[in-house]
Protein backbone atom coordinates (compact mmCIF):
# COMPACT_ATOMS: atom_id res chain seq x y z
CA UNK A 1 0.00 0.00 0.00
CA UNK A 2 3.05 2.28 -0.09
CA UNK A 3 2.77 2.69 -3.84
CA UNK A 4 1.37 5.88 -5.31
CA UNK A 5 -0.59 6.30 -8.55
CA UNK A 6 -0.86 9.56 -10.50
CA UNK A 7 -3.61 10.11 -13.04
CA UNK A 8 -1.73 11.71 -15.95
CA UNK A 9 -4.30 13.63 -17.97
CA UNK A 10 -3.84 13.97 -21.71
CA UNK A 11 -5.73 16.13 -24.14
CA UNK A 12 -5.62 15.37 -27.87
CA UNK A 13 -2.80 12.92 -27.23
CA UNK A 14 -0.53 15.38 -25.40
CA UNK A 15 0.11 15.29 -21.67
CA UNK A 16 -0.98 18.35 -19.71
CA UNK A 17 1.69 20.16 -17.69
CA UNK A 18 -0.18 19.25 -14.53
CA UNK A 19 0.17 15.55 -15.48
CA UNK A 20 3.92 15.94 -14.96
CA UNK A 21 3.26 17.77 -11.70
CA UNK A 22 0.98 14.95 -10.49
CA UNK A 23 3.61 12.34 -11.31
CA UNK A 24 6.31 14.39 -9.62
CA UNK A 25 4.16 14.75 -6.48
CA UNK A 26 3.43 11.01 -6.58
CA UNK A 27 7.17 10.29 -6.74
CA UNK A 28 7.89 12.56 -3.74
CA UNK A 29 5.13 10.84 -1.74
CA UNK A 30 6.29 7.37 -2.75
CA UNK A 31 9.80 8.22 -1.59
CA UNK A 32 8.47 9.25 1.80
CA UNK A 33 6.21 6.22 2.10
CA UNK A 34 8.83 3.71 0.99
CA UNK A 35 7.02 2.73 -2.19
CA UNK A 36 7.18 3.46 -5.89
CA UNK A 37 5.32 5.94 -8.11
CA UNK A 38 3.24 4.93 -11.10
CA UNK A 39 1.21 6.84 -13.65
CA UNK A 40 -2.02 6.02 -15.43
CA UNK A 41 -2.71 7.44 -18.89
CA UNK A 42 -6.02 6.84 -20.67
CA UNK A 43 -6.66 7.74 -24.29
CA UNK A 44 -7.38 6.60 -27.80
CA UNK A 45 -4.28 7.11 -29.93
CA UNK A 46 -0.66 6.18 -29.54
CA UNK A 47 0.32 7.32 -26.06
CA UNK A 48 3.65 5.51 -25.72
CA UNK A 49 5.81 8.62 -26.24
CA UNK A 50 3.75 10.70 -23.86
CA UNK A 51 3.96 7.90 -21.32
CA UNK A 52 7.72 7.43 -21.68
CA UNK A 53 8.25 11.07 -20.74
CA UNK A 54 6.70 10.47 -17.32
CA UNK A 55 9.69 8.34 -16.29
CA UNK A 56 11.76 11.49 -16.16
CA UNK A 57 9.36 12.95 -13.60
CA UNK A 58 9.63 9.93 -11.32
CA UNK A 59 7.19 7.26 -12.51
CA UNK A 60 8.71 3.79 -12.33
CA UNK A 61 5.94 2.44 -14.53
CA UNK A 62 3.21 3.90 -16.68
CA UNK A 63 -0.07 2.07 -17.15
CA UNK A 64 -1.38 2.98 -20.58
CA UNK A 65 -5.03 2.19 -21.21
CA UNK A 66 -5.98 2.55 -24.85
CA UNK A 67 -9.43 2.29 -26.33
CA UNK A 68 -11.12 4.11 -29.20
CA UNK A 69 -13.82 5.31 -26.80
CA UNK A 70 -11.30 7.00 -24.47
CA UNK A 71 -10.08 9.77 -26.78
CA UNK A 72 -12.28 12.31 -25.08
CA UNK A 73 -13.13 12.27 -21.42
CA UNK A 74 -16.41 10.64 -20.50
CA UNK A 75 -16.95 10.02 -16.77
CA UNK A 76 -18.95 6.85 -17.38
CA UNK A 77 -15.94 5.39 -19.22
CA UNK A 78 -13.08 6.80 -17.17
CA UNK A 79 -14.22 6.50 -13.54
CA UNK A 80 -14.68 2.69 -13.44
CA UNK A 81 -11.34 2.12 -15.20
CA UNK A 82 -9.43 4.34 -12.78
CA UNK A 83 -11.15 2.77 -9.76
CA UNK A 84 -10.31 -0.70 -11.05
CA UNK A 85 -6.65 0.20 -11.62
CA UNK A 86 -6.38 1.61 -8.10
CA UNK A 87 -7.86 -1.57 -6.67
CA UNK A 88 -5.90 -4.05 -8.74
CA UNK A 89 -2.63 -2.16 -8.27
CA UNK A 90 -3.25 -1.97 -4.53
CA UNK A 91 -2.26 1.71 -4.48
CA UNK A 92 -2.31 3.44 -1.11
CA UNK A 93 -2.38 6.98 -2.51
CA UNK A 94 -3.79 8.43 -5.71
CA UNK A 95 -2.96 11.88 -7.10
CA UNK A 96 -5.29 13.58 -9.61
CA UNK A 97 -4.86 16.95 -11.32
CA UNK A 98 -7.47 19.50 -10.18
CA UNK A 99 -8.41 20.40 -13.74
CA UNK A 100 -12.00 20.48 -15.00
CA UNK A 101 -11.64 16.80 -15.87
CA UNK A 102 -9.85 15.94 -12.63
CA UNK A 103 -12.50 17.72 -10.57
CA UNK A 104 -15.19 15.74 -12.37
CA UNK A 105 -13.38 12.40 -12.26
CA UNK A 106 -11.78 12.20 -8.80
CA UNK A 107 -15.04 12.45 -6.79
CA UNK A 108 -16.58 9.64 -8.85
CA UNK A 109 -13.54 7.42 -8.29
CA UNK A 110 -13.67 8.27 -4.57
CA UNK A 111 -17.36 7.27 -4.42
CA UNK A 112 -16.66 4.01 -6.30
CA UNK A 113 -13.82 3.18 -3.90
CA UNK A 114 -15.78 4.43 -0.88
CA UNK A 115 -13.02 6.74 0.34
CA UNK A 116 -12.95 10.50 0.94
CA UNK A 117 -11.12 12.98 -1.27
CA UNK A 118 -9.13 16.18 -0.73
CA UNK A 119 -9.32 18.47 -3.75
CA UNK A 120 -7.25 21.37 -5.09
CA UNK A 121 -4.39 20.55 -2.73
CA UNK A 122 -1.52 23.06 -2.60
CA UNK A 123 0.75 21.31 -0.11
CA UNK A 124 1.39 17.64 0.50
CA UNK A 125 4.22 15.74 2.14
CA UNK A 126 4.93 12.64 4.16
CA UNK A 127 5.60 13.24 7.83
CA UNK A 128 6.30 10.31 10.12
CA UNK A 129 4.76 7.86 7.66
CA UNK A 130 1.53 9.87 7.36
CA UNK A 131 0.45 12.11 4.51
CA UNK A 132 0.03 15.73 5.50
CA UNK A 133 -2.31 17.64 3.20
CA UNK A 134 -2.85 21.39 2.99
CA UNK A 135 -5.57 22.94 0.86
CA UNK A 136 -7.08 26.40 0.51
CA UNK A 137 -10.62 26.98 1.77
CA UNK A 138 -12.90 30.01 1.48
CA UNK A 139 -11.27 30.62 -1.92
CA UNK A 140 -7.87 30.99 -0.34
CA UNK A 141 -8.87 33.21 2.57
CA UNK A 142 -7.63 30.38 4.82
CA UNK A 143 -5.67 27.15 4.55
CA UNK A 144 -6.74 23.87 6.14
CA UNK A 145 -4.39 21.09 7.14
CA UNK A 146 -6.19 17.77 6.96
CA UNK A 147 -6.04 14.33 8.52
CA UNK A 148 -7.54 11.66 6.30
CA UNK A 149 -8.44 8.40 7.94
CA UNK A 150 -8.94 6.17 4.90
CA UNK A 151 -6.99 4.07 2.45
CA UNK A 152 -6.37 4.65 -0.35
CA UNK A 153 -5.86 8.36 0.24
CA UNK A 154 -7.20 10.36 -2.72
CA UNK A 155 -6.18 13.92 -3.53
CA UNK A 156 -6.16 16.31 -6.46
CA UNK A 157 -3.46 18.93 -6.85
CA UNK A 158 -3.91 22.51 -8.01
CA UNK A 159 -2.14 23.13 -11.34
CA UNK A 160 1.02 25.31 -11.38
CA UNK A 161 1.64 25.06 -7.63
CA UNK A 162 4.10 22.16 -7.61
CA UNK A 163 7.24 22.72 -9.66
CA UNK A 164 7.91 19.38 -11.34
CA UNK A 165 11.62 18.74 -11.81
CA UNK A 166 12.75 16.66 -14.72
CA UNK A 167 15.27 13.93 -13.93
CA UNK A 168 16.95 11.02 -15.69
CA UNK A 169 14.58 8.20 -14.76
CA UNK A 170 12.90 5.84 -17.17
CA UNK A 171 9.56 4.11 -16.80
CA UNK A 172 8.43 0.72 -17.97
CA UNK A 173 5.29 0.91 -20.07
CA UNK A 174 2.46 -1.48 -19.26
CA UNK A 175 -0.26 -1.26 -21.90
CA UNK A 176 -3.69 -2.65 -21.27
CA UNK A 177 -6.97 -2.61 -23.11
CA UNK A 178 -9.64 -1.47 -20.71
CA UNK A 179 -13.18 -2.78 -20.87
CA UNK A 180 -15.54 -0.05 -22.08
CA UNK A 181 -19.27 -0.69 -22.28
CA UNK A 182 -20.67 2.23 -24.24
CA UNK A 183 -24.22 0.87 -23.95
CA UNK A 184 -24.14 1.60 -20.21
CA UNK A 185 -23.20 5.27 -20.62
CA UNK A 186 -25.70 7.69 -19.17
CA UNK A 187 -24.24 10.72 -20.91
CA UNK A 188 -22.21 11.73 -23.91
CA UNK A 189 -20.71 14.86 -25.38
CA UNK A 190 -22.63 15.83 -28.53
CA UNK A 191 -20.78 19.04 -29.32
CA UNK A 192 -17.63 20.96 -28.39
CA UNK A 193 -17.17 24.66 -29.02
CA UNK A 194 -13.81 26.33 -28.50
CA UNK A 195 -13.91 29.85 -27.06
CA UNK A 196 -11.88 32.07 -29.38
CA UNK A 197 -9.00 30.79 -31.48
CA UNK A 198 -7.38 28.31 -29.11
CA UNK A 199 -7.73 30.70 -26.19
CA UNK A 200 -5.93 29.38 -23.14
CA UNK A 201 -7.97 28.86 -19.99
CA UNK A 202 -7.19 31.16 -17.10
CA UNK A 203 -6.76 28.19 -14.74
CA UNK A 204 -4.04 26.66 -16.94
CA UNK A 205 -2.06 29.75 -17.87
CA UNK A 206 1.42 30.50 -16.53
CA UNK A 207 0.83 34.23 -17.03
CA UNK A 208 -2.52 36.01 -16.62
CA UNK A 209 -3.44 39.48 -17.86
CA UNK A 210 -6.53 40.50 -15.89
CA UNK A 211 -8.76 43.52 -16.30
CA UNK A 212 -11.31 45.17 -14.04
CA UNK A 213 -13.63 48.16 -13.87
CA UNK A 214 -10.74 50.49 -14.65
CA UNK A 215 -10.90 49.21 -18.22
CA UNK A 216 -14.00 51.41 -18.49
CA UNK A 217 -15.50 49.69 -21.54
CA UNK A 218 -15.50 46.18 -23.02
CA UNK A 219 -14.20 47.68 -26.27
CA UNK A 220 -10.96 48.52 -24.48
CA UNK A 221 -9.96 44.88 -24.04
CA UNK A 222 -7.86 45.15 -27.18
CA UNK A 223 -5.28 46.85 -24.93
CA UNK A 224 -5.05 43.70 -22.80
CA UNK A 225 -5.10 41.42 -25.83
CA UNK A 226 -2.14 43.32 -27.20
CA UNK A 227 -0.20 42.83 -23.95
CA UNK A 228 -1.10 39.14 -24.02
CA UNK A 229 0.17 38.81 -27.58
CA UNK A 230 3.35 40.73 -26.74
CA UNK A 231 4.22 38.30 -23.95
CA UNK A 232 3.65 35.25 -26.13
CA UNK A 233 2.69 31.68 -25.22
CA UNK A 234 1.00 30.49 -22.06
CA UNK A 235 -0.85 33.74 -21.42
CA UNK A 236 -4.58 33.93 -20.68
CA UNK A 237 -6.93 36.83 -20.12
CA UNK A 238 -8.63 37.12 -16.74
CA UNK A 239 -11.34 39.37 -15.36
CA UNK A 240 -12.70 40.68 -12.08
CA UNK A 241 -16.19 39.79 -10.92
CA UNK A 242 -17.41 43.36 -11.56
CA UNK A 243 -16.73 43.17 -15.28
CA UNK A 244 -18.14 39.65 -15.58
CA UNK A 245 -21.31 40.68 -13.77
CA UNK A 246 -21.54 43.69 -16.08
CA UNK A 247 -21.49 41.29 -19.03
CA UNK A 248 -18.21 42.67 -20.41
CA UNK A 249 -16.35 39.36 -20.19
CA UNK A 250 -17.36 35.66 -20.03
CA UNK A 251 -17.59 33.93 -16.66
CA UNK A 252 -14.85 31.50 -17.70
CA UNK A 253 -12.35 34.35 -17.28
CA UNK A 254 -13.45 35.35 -13.78
CA UNK A 255 -10.76 35.15 -11.11
CA UNK A 256 -11.79 35.04 -7.45
CA UNK A 257 -14.53 33.58 -5.30
CA UNK A 258 -17.43 32.46 -7.55
CA UNK A 259 -14.82 32.36 -10.33
CA UNK A 260 -11.52 30.55 -10.60
CA UNK A 261 -8.69 30.43 -8.12
CA UNK A 262 -5.38 30.73 -9.93
CA UNK A 263 -1.69 30.46 -9.15
CA UNK A 264 0.25 31.62 -12.21
CA UNK A 265 3.90 32.56 -12.33
CA UNK A 266 2.96 36.15 -13.17
CA UNK A 267 -0.37 37.95 -12.64
CA UNK A 268 -1.14 41.39 -14.07
CA UNK A 269 -4.02 43.14 -12.26
CA UNK A 270 -4.94 46.03 -14.52
CA UNK A 271 -7.62 48.46 -13.42
CA UNK A 272 -8.59 46.04 -10.63
CA UNK A 273 -9.07 47.67 -7.23
CA UNK A 274 -8.69 44.40 -5.31
CA UNK A 275 -11.98 43.40 -3.69
CA UNK A 276 -11.47 40.76 -0.98
CA UNK A 277 -13.04 38.06 -3.10
CA UNK A 278 -10.74 38.82 -6.04
CA UNK A 279 -7.63 38.82 -3.85
CA UNK A 280 -8.68 35.43 -2.49
CA UNK A 281 -8.55 34.00 -5.99
CA UNK A 282 -5.12 35.24 -7.04
CA UNK A 283 -3.02 35.86 -3.98
CA UNK A 284 -1.05 32.61 -4.38
CA UNK A 285 0.35 33.86 -7.71
CA UNK A 286 4.15 33.89 -7.65
CA UNK A 287 4.55 37.49 -8.83
CA UNK A 288 1.78 40.10 -8.92
CA UNK A 289 1.92 43.35 -10.89
CA UNK A 290 -0.76 46.00 -10.38
CA UNK A 291 -1.52 49.08 -12.41
CA UNK A 292 -4.14 51.39 -10.93
CA UNK A 293 -4.65 55.11 -10.87
CA UNK A 294 -5.71 55.02 -7.21
CA UNK A 295 -2.56 54.74 -5.03
CA UNK A 296 -4.73 53.52 -2.13
CA UNK A 297 -6.30 50.64 -4.05
CA UNK A 298 -6.11 47.44 -1.93
CA UNK A 299 -4.53 45.59 -4.86
CA UNK A 300 -1.23 47.34 -4.04
CA UNK A 301 -1.18 45.53 -0.68
CA UNK A 302 -0.67 42.18 -2.40
CA UNK A 303 1.22 43.35 -5.50
CA UNK A 304 4.96 42.77 -5.68
CA UNK A 305 5.30 45.63 -8.15
CA UNK A 306 2.90 48.49 -8.69
CA UNK A 307 2.60 51.39 -11.04
CA UNK A 308 0.26 54.23 -10.15
CA UNK A 309 -1.13 55.69 -13.32
CA UNK A 310 -3.50 55.58 -16.22
CA UNK A 311 -3.53 52.03 -17.52
CA UNK A 312 -4.29 53.25 -21.05
CA UNK A 313 -0.87 54.89 -21.01
CA UNK A 314 0.98 52.29 -18.95
CA UNK A 315 -0.22 49.05 -20.55
CA UNK A 316 0.57 49.91 -24.21
CA UNK A 317 4.04 51.02 -23.07
CA UNK A 318 4.41 47.72 -21.20
CA UNK A 319 3.53 45.76 -24.34
CA UNK A 320 6.04 47.83 -26.29
CA UNK A 321 8.87 47.29 -23.76
CA UNK A 322 8.19 43.57 -23.58
CA UNK A 323 8.29 43.32 -27.38
CA UNK A 324 11.62 45.16 -27.37
CA UNK A 325 12.92 42.82 -24.68
CA UNK A 326 11.87 39.74 -26.67
CA UNK A 327 13.50 41.16 -29.81
CA UNK A 328 16.80 41.58 -27.93
CA UNK A 329 16.87 38.13 -26.36
CA UNK B 1 -41.45 17.59 -13.07
CA UNK B 2 -40.14 17.52 -9.49
CA UNK B 3 -36.68 18.87 -8.75
CA UNK B 4 -34.56 18.48 -5.62
CA UNK B 5 -31.90 21.09 -4.85
CA UNK B 6 -29.18 20.36 -2.29
CA UNK B 7 -28.03 23.59 -0.65
CA UNK B 8 -25.53 24.73 1.96
CA UNK B 9 -25.24 27.55 4.43
CA UNK B 10 -21.87 29.32 4.10
CA UNK B 11 -20.23 32.55 5.28
CA UNK B 12 -20.98 35.53 3.02
CA UNK B 13 -18.32 35.67 0.32
CA UNK B 14 -17.56 39.28 1.27
CA UNK B 15 -16.70 38.20 4.82
CA UNK B 16 -13.20 38.28 6.23
CA UNK B 17 -12.28 34.81 7.39
CA UNK B 18 -10.40 34.45 10.67
CA UNK B 19 -9.42 31.15 12.28
CA UNK B 20 -10.90 30.61 15.74
CA UNK B 21 -8.75 30.41 18.86
CA UNK B 22 -8.90 26.61 18.73
CA UNK B 23 -7.49 26.90 15.22
CA UNK B 24 -9.56 24.21 13.53
CA UNK B 25 -12.55 26.25 12.37
CA UNK B 26 -13.41 29.84 11.60
CA UNK B 27 -14.26 32.45 14.16
CA UNK B 28 -17.96 32.82 13.39
CA UNK B 29 -18.52 35.93 15.53
CA UNK B 30 -19.90 38.70 13.39
CA UNK B 31 -19.95 36.46 10.32
CA UNK B 32 -23.07 36.73 8.19
CA UNK B 33 -24.21 33.45 6.65
CA UNK B 34 -25.87 33.07 3.27
CA UNK B 35 -27.15 30.46 0.87
CA UNK B 36 -23.99 29.46 -1.07
CA UNK B 37 -23.95 31.53 -4.31
CA UNK B 38 -23.63 28.46 -6.55
CA UNK B 39 -26.61 26.90 -4.78
CA UNK B 40 -28.59 30.05 -5.55
CA UNK B 41 -27.94 29.40 -9.24
CA UNK B 42 -29.18 25.83 -8.71
CA UNK B 43 -32.37 27.02 -6.97
CA UNK B 44 -32.99 29.48 -9.80
CA UNK B 45 -32.44 26.72 -12.40
CA UNK B 46 -34.87 24.45 -10.54
CA UNK B 47 -37.56 27.15 -10.37
CA UNK B 48 -37.23 27.88 -14.09
CA UNK B 49 -37.41 24.16 -14.92
CA UNK B 50 -40.61 23.66 -12.97
CA UNK B 51 -42.09 26.87 -14.38
CA UNK B 52 -41.30 25.72 -17.93
CA UNK B 53 -42.81 22.28 -17.26
CA UNK B 54 -45.96 23.89 -15.90
CA UNK B 55 -46.16 21.53 -12.95
CA UNK B 56 -44.03 19.99 -10.25
CA UNK B 57 -42.36 20.95 -7.02
CA UNK B 58 -38.96 22.20 -5.97
CA UNK B 59 -37.71 20.63 -2.74
CA UNK B 60 -34.66 21.97 -0.93
CA UNK B 61 -32.46 19.71 1.17
CA UNK B 62 -29.62 20.76 3.43
CA UNK B 63 -27.31 19.00 5.86
CA UNK B 64 -26.24 20.96 8.91
CA UNK B 65 -27.25 22.35 12.25
CA UNK B 66 -30.51 24.08 13.17
CA UNK B 67 -29.32 27.38 11.66
CA UNK B 68 -29.74 25.73 8.26
CA UNK B 69 -33.46 26.47 8.53
CA UNK B 70 -32.66 30.15 7.92
CA UNK B 71 -30.87 29.23 4.68
CA UNK B 72 -33.75 27.01 3.62
CA UNK B 73 -36.19 29.87 4.25
CA UNK B 74 -34.26 32.10 1.87
CA UNK B 75 -34.57 29.43 -0.84
CA UNK B 76 -38.27 29.05 -0.09
CA UNK B 77 -38.62 32.83 -0.37
CA UNK B 78 -37.18 32.60 -3.89
CA UNK B 79 -40.03 30.26 -4.72
CA UNK B 80 -39.13 26.68 -3.73
CA UNK B 81 -42.10 24.68 -2.41
CA UNK B 82 -40.76 22.80 0.58
CA UNK B 83 -37.60 22.07 2.49
CA UNK B 84 -35.91 19.34 4.47
CA UNK B 85 -33.28 20.01 7.12
CA UNK B 86 -31.11 17.00 7.82
CA UNK B 87 -29.66 17.70 11.22
CA UNK B 88 -26.10 16.52 11.39
CA UNK B 89 -22.62 17.78 10.85
CA UNK B 90 -21.42 19.00 7.54
CA UNK B 91 -17.67 18.43 7.28
CA UNK B 92 -14.85 18.59 4.76
CA UNK B 93 -15.60 14.90 3.97
CA UNK B 94 -17.80 15.33 0.91
CA UNK B 95 -18.45 11.60 0.66
CA UNK B 96 -20.03 11.59 4.13
CA UNK B 97 -22.17 14.56 3.05
CA UNK B 98 -23.12 12.84 -0.20
CA UNK B 99 -24.16 9.68 1.68
CA UNK B 100 -26.37 11.65 4.07
CA UNK B 101 -28.03 13.45 1.14
CA UNK B 102 -28.47 10.24 -0.84
CA UNK B 103 -30.13 8.50 2.14
CA UNK B 104 -32.79 11.21 1.98
CA UNK B 105 -33.25 11.66 -1.76
CA UNK B 106 -32.77 8.19 -3.25
CA UNK B 107 -36.41 7.18 -2.76
CA UNK B 108 -37.80 10.53 -3.97
CA UNK B 109 -39.40 10.63 -7.38
CA UNK B 110 -37.49 13.64 -8.73
CA UNK B 111 -36.12 13.54 -12.27
CA UNK B 112 -33.50 16.12 -11.47
CA UNK B 113 -31.24 16.66 -8.49
CA UNK B 114 -29.36 19.96 -8.66
CA UNK B 115 -26.45 21.23 -6.58
CA UNK B 116 -24.16 24.22 -6.82
CA UNK B 117 -20.91 23.26 -8.54
CA UNK B 118 -19.21 23.75 -5.19
CA UNK B 119 -19.85 25.22 -1.77
CA UNK B 120 -18.28 28.63 -1.23
CA UNK B 121 -16.70 27.57 2.09
CA UNK B 122 -14.84 24.26 1.72
CA UNK B 123 -14.47 24.60 -2.06
CA UNK B 124 -14.13 20.82 -2.28
CA UNK B 125 -16.25 20.63 -5.46
CA UNK B 126 -17.09 16.96 -5.06
CA UNK B 127 -20.49 16.33 -3.47
CA UNK B 128 -22.45 16.52 -6.77
CA UNK B 129 -20.55 13.82 -8.70
CA UNK B 130 -20.40 11.70 -5.53
CA UNK B 131 -24.21 11.90 -5.19
CA UNK B 132 -24.54 11.00 -8.88
CA UNK B 133 -22.20 8.02 -8.53
CA UNK B 134 -23.86 6.74 -5.34
CA UNK B 135 -27.29 7.01 -6.98
CA UNK B 136 -26.01 5.39 -10.18
CA UNK B 137 -27.45 8.24 -12.21
CA UNK B 138 -26.07 10.44 -14.96
CA UNK B 139 -24.21 13.40 -13.51
CA UNK B 140 -23.03 16.45 -15.45
CA UNK B 141 -20.84 18.98 -13.63
CA UNK B 142 -20.25 22.71 -14.13
CA UNK B 143 -23.49 23.24 -16.05
CA UNK B 144 -24.19 26.82 -17.19
CA UNK B 145 -27.57 26.08 -18.80
CA UNK B 146 -29.72 23.07 -19.59
CA UNK B 147 -32.97 22.09 -21.26
CA UNK B 148 -35.08 19.10 -20.32
CA UNK B 149 -36.73 16.91 -22.92
CA UNK B 150 -38.91 13.87 -22.32
CA UNK B 151 -36.23 11.44 -21.19
CA UNK B 152 -33.03 13.41 -21.34
CA UNK B 153 -31.38 16.66 -20.41
CA UNK B 154 -29.12 18.68 -22.70
CA UNK B 155 -26.47 20.58 -20.77
CA UNK B 156 -23.93 23.25 -21.62
CA UNK B 157 -20.88 22.90 -19.45
CA UNK B 158 -17.77 25.00 -19.03
CA UNK B 159 -14.51 23.24 -19.80
CA UNK B 160 -10.98 24.53 -20.25
CA UNK B 161 -10.98 26.74 -23.31
CA UNK B 162 -14.56 26.20 -24.39
CA UNK B 163 -18.01 24.80 -23.92
CA UNK B 164 -19.28 21.22 -24.17
CA UNK B 165 -22.81 20.20 -24.93
CA UNK B 166 -23.64 17.00 -23.05
CA UNK B 167 -26.73 14.90 -23.48
CA UNK B 168 -27.62 12.91 -20.34
CA UNK B 169 -30.42 10.48 -19.56
CA UNK B 170 -32.96 11.21 -16.86
CA UNK B 171 -33.06 10.96 -13.91
CA UNK B 172 -29.89 13.00 -13.60
CA UNK B 173 -27.77 14.96 -11.15
CA UNK B 174 -26.44 18.33 -12.35
CA UNK B 175 -24.05 20.74 -10.68
CA UNK B 176 -24.73 24.33 -11.65
CA UNK B 177 -22.30 27.19 -12.09
CA UNK B 178 -22.58 30.85 -12.94
CA UNK B 179 -24.00 31.47 -16.40
CA UNK B 180 -27.65 31.61 -17.26
CA UNK B 181 -29.26 31.32 -13.87
CA UNK B 182 -28.92 34.76 -12.32
CA UNK B 183 -30.89 34.23 -9.10
CA UNK B 184 -34.10 36.17 -8.65
CA UNK B 185 -34.58 38.38 -5.61
CA UNK B 186 -37.07 37.15 -3.08
CA UNK B 187 -40.11 39.44 -3.14
CA UNK B 188 -41.73 40.60 0.07
CA UNK B 189 -44.65 38.35 -0.80
CA UNK B 190 -42.22 35.47 -1.31
CA UNK B 191 -40.59 36.11 2.06
CA UNK B 192 -43.99 36.14 3.79
CA UNK B 193 -45.09 32.99 1.95
CA UNK B 194 -41.85 31.18 2.87
CA UNK B 195 -42.79 31.33 6.55
CA UNK B 196 -45.80 29.12 5.90
CA UNK B 197 -44.16 26.64 3.54
CA UNK B 198 -43.53 23.13 4.86
CA UNK B 199 -40.15 22.51 6.42
CA UNK B 200 -39.30 19.11 7.82
CA UNK B 201 -36.47 18.60 10.28
CA UNK B 202 -35.05 15.16 10.89
CA UNK B 203 -31.79 13.62 11.99
CA UNK B 204 -29.31 13.00 9.18
CA UNK B 205 -28.19 9.45 8.43
CA UNK B 206 -25.31 8.65 10.71
CA UNK B 207 -22.21 8.73 8.51
CA UNK B 208 -18.81 9.20 10.14
CA UNK B 209 -16.51 11.77 8.54
CA UNK B 210 -13.07 10.49 7.66
CA UNK B 211 -11.50 13.87 7.02
CA UNK B 212 -10.69 16.05 10.00
CA UNK B 213 -9.26 19.55 10.00
CA UNK B 214 -6.07 19.51 12.06
CA UNK B 215 -5.50 23.22 11.71
CA UNK B 216 -6.93 26.23 9.95
CA UNK B 217 -4.60 29.14 9.34
CA UNK B 218 -4.68 32.47 7.56
CA UNK B 219 -2.73 32.58 4.33
CA UNK B 220 0.86 33.74 4.69
CA UNK B 221 0.99 37.50 4.26
CA UNK B 222 2.66 38.56 1.05
CA UNK B 223 5.82 40.54 1.63
CA UNK B 224 5.20 44.22 1.12
CA UNK B 225 5.57 45.10 -2.51
CA UNK B 226 6.96 48.22 -4.00
CA UNK B 227 5.50 51.00 -6.07
CA UNK B 228 7.88 51.11 -9.00
CA UNK B 229 6.74 54.57 -10.04
CA UNK B 230 4.05 56.63 -11.63
CA UNK B 231 2.80 56.56 -15.20
CA UNK B 232 4.35 55.03 -18.32
CA UNK B 233 7.85 56.27 -17.44
CA UNK B 234 7.99 53.60 -14.73
CA UNK B 235 7.51 50.81 -17.27
CA UNK B 236 11.16 50.16 -18.26
CA UNK B 237 12.11 49.73 -14.60
CA UNK B 238 9.13 47.40 -14.08
CA UNK B 239 10.20 45.25 -17.01
CA UNK B 240 13.77 45.14 -15.71
CA UNK B 241 12.55 44.04 -12.24
CA UNK B 242 10.24 41.40 -13.73
CA UNK B 243 13.12 40.00 -15.72
CA UNK B 244 16.05 40.30 -13.32
CA UNK B 245 14.54 40.24 -9.84
CA UNK B 246 11.35 38.21 -10.21
CA UNK B 247 12.61 36.08 -13.10
CA UNK B 248 9.06 36.19 -14.41
CA UNK B 249 9.54 37.29 -18.01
Amino acid sequence: MADVLAFAEQRDGSLLGVAREAVWVAARLAEGLGGTAHALVLGAGDLADAAAELGRFGASSVLVGQHTALGEYNPDAYAPIVAEQVRSGNFGTVVFPATTTGKDLAPRVAALLDVPLATDVTGVEVEGGAIRIVRPVYSGKAFAELDIDASPTLLSIRPNVFQAEEGEGTATIASFEPAVDESSWTQRVVERKASGEGALDVAEATIIVSGGRGMKDPENWNVLEDLRDAIGDGVALGASRAVVDAGWRPHGEQVGQTGKTVAPKLYFALGISGAIQHLAGMRTSQTIVAVNKDPDAPIFNVADYGIVGDLFEVVPRLAEEIRALKARS
Amino acid sequence: MDVIVCVKRVPDTETRIKPSAAGTEIDSSGVKYILSPYDEFAVEAALRTVEAAGSGEVTLVTLGDAAGSETLRSGLAMGADKAILLEGSSTMDGLATAKALVAEIESADAQLVLLGVKAADDDQQQVGPMVGTLLGRACVTGVTSFTVTEDSVRCHREVEGGVEVVEASLPAVLTITKGTYEPRYASLKGIMAAKRKPMETKPAADVAARIAVRSLTSPPARAAGKIVGEGPDAVPELVRLLREEANAL
